[in-house]
């Protein structure tokens, strides 16, 4: 009894969680994003849409949120997930002027 | 007159006049072609004529480098491009470099130099080469001092950056501002973008259209100065060097180098990061084939299928981007 009413709320839990995060968009035109500066809570998604005629590869080496979205071209978007507090540098692999900061926020 | 005949000579006569138009008949922007007048400066470093002569003087001066027989201009040669004519530099002591020597014509509007684009500035990337021991082989210490002790440098300096002294930030900086006046001059492809229907053959206007058609060029050579100052592996048969991964550990930037400017190519064979190419008609064939190696390639890469006449218009089109020849006056300098 006391497994299940424990499962259940931790189910109600993550389902709150869950229900708690937003998907933001950024778009890549004219080899810049659509914004410099990107504030998001804890467990929000991040999806950066290609709208230029060629590729571009998204990525940040900053230490807890780093990640490789690897060459897409216009039309595709890819997505991260931001799971820590913190102030994040994105950039373009392919054109380094190409830059931008995610604010982490906790929820 | 039949209609077929009189059709056939409407869309002969739209045809020539779609070609002599101005370019921006079917170009649609033709401004982003065209130079800007002036480079962007930085605010720490603006241009005045004292800090313009100041850098000159040490862009021949073959007193900075350890040997004093090589000069910034040894390797960026104003009568070659601005480069060197080899496939890669030689530095101290006739020492075969790894990589080519850039030209540093329209350097002043690229935000990262030097192939792996490791130098956020010009002011930064003058003092590279001069302390690279395979390079001019001069520590920093040892020039200041070189310098310090030739009165006309020493009056130059005080007139450029007043009470700054000889340091290695007022070298760079005077180094960078010279820099910021090697321009592109105007070019026939220029004059054909202002309105000279004359100025281009009929093949390089073919070419233009390839150039930003069927041989996707555009994809990274873009703008005024043929470049989106970015970063690609367009897969050199051969290749070793890692390129921009070395500073930037990011999947895609294995082998990826910068795209340089296409300005004057015509004068700065041979071409690539490593002088691969000794012709415009090699670097063609190169890209007509999607490249060779094929480890982590630039997505952007694949097989052209040029016909022979598409190639060489391609060819016409790059000749035609090479400017007024520049007169550039070697200074008289100081003692």
């Amino acid at each position: 009894m006391r497994k299940s009413l424990l499962a259940a709320a931790l189910s109600v839990a993550i389902s709150t969680v869950l229900a708690q995060s937003t998907e933001h968009v950024v778009s890549q035109k004219g080899k810049a994003f659509s914004t410099k500066v990107l504030t998001v809570k804890v467990g929000d998604t991040v999806s950066f849409r290609n709208d230029d005629p060629f590729f571009h590869n998204i990525f940040s080496l900053s230490s807890g949120n780093d990640f490789d979205l690897g060459s897409y071209p216009q039309g595709q978007s890819r997505k991260t997930t931001f799971n820590k507090e913190g102030t994040f540098d994105v950039e373009c692999a392919i054109h380094p002027e190409m830059k931008m900061v995610v604010k982490v926020e906790k929820k | 007159m039949s209609r077929k005949s009189v059709r056939m000579k409407a869309v002969a006569a739209l045809g020539v006049l779609c070609m002599t138009l101005a370019p921006a008949a079917f170009a649609g922007q033709p401004d982003k072609w065209l130079r800007p007048e002036r480079a962007p400066e930085p605010a720490d470093n603006p241009s005045t004529p004292e800090r313009v002569a100041l850098g000159k003087a040490l862009f021949f001066d073959p007193r900075l480098s350890g040997s004093d027989w090589i000069s910034c201009s040894s390797c960026h040669n104003p009568g070659m491009g601005w480069s060197d004519g080899l496939a890669t530099g030689i530095g101290d002591g006739m020492k075969r470099l790894k990589r080519a020597t850039p030209t540093i014509l329209n350097a002043a509007f690229q935000p990262q130099l030097m192939w792996d684009g490791r130098q956020p500035s010009l002011e930064a990337q003058a003092l590279g080469p001069i302390q690279a021991d395979l390079e001019m082989n001069q520590d920093l210490p040892g020039l200041i001092k070189k310098l310090s002790q030739i009165d006309g440098y020493r009056l130059m300096f005080e007139r450029a950056y007043p009470a700054e002294g000889i340091t290695g930030p007022t070298i760079g900086k005077a180094i960078a501002a010279y820099e910021r006046t090697i321009l592109s001059t105007e070019s026939p492809f220029d004059r054909w973008r202002k309105g000279d229907a004359g100025a281009v053959s009929a093949a390089a206007k073919r070419g233009f259209e390839l150039f930003g058609g069927k041989a996707n060029c555009t994809a990274c050579h873009q703008g005024f100065n043929f470049t989106d100052n970015g970063f690609h592996n367009i897969g050199i048969k051969g290749n070793t060097d890692i390129g921009r991964y070395e500073h930037r550990k990011v999947a895609v930037l294995k082998g990826a180098f910068k795209t340089p400017t296409l300005r004057d190519v015509a004068l700065t064979a041979p071409y690539m990061h490593n002088g691969a190419y000794r012709t415009l008609e090699e670097v063609v064939e190169h890209y007509d084939r999607g490249g060779d190696a094929t480890d982590n390639l630039d997505p952007e890469m694949k097989p052209l299928k040029l016909s022979a006449r598409e190639k060489a218009d391609l060819v016409a089109f790059m000749k035609s981007l090479t400017g007024e020849p520049m007169q550039v006056v070697v200074p008289q300098l100081p003692n």
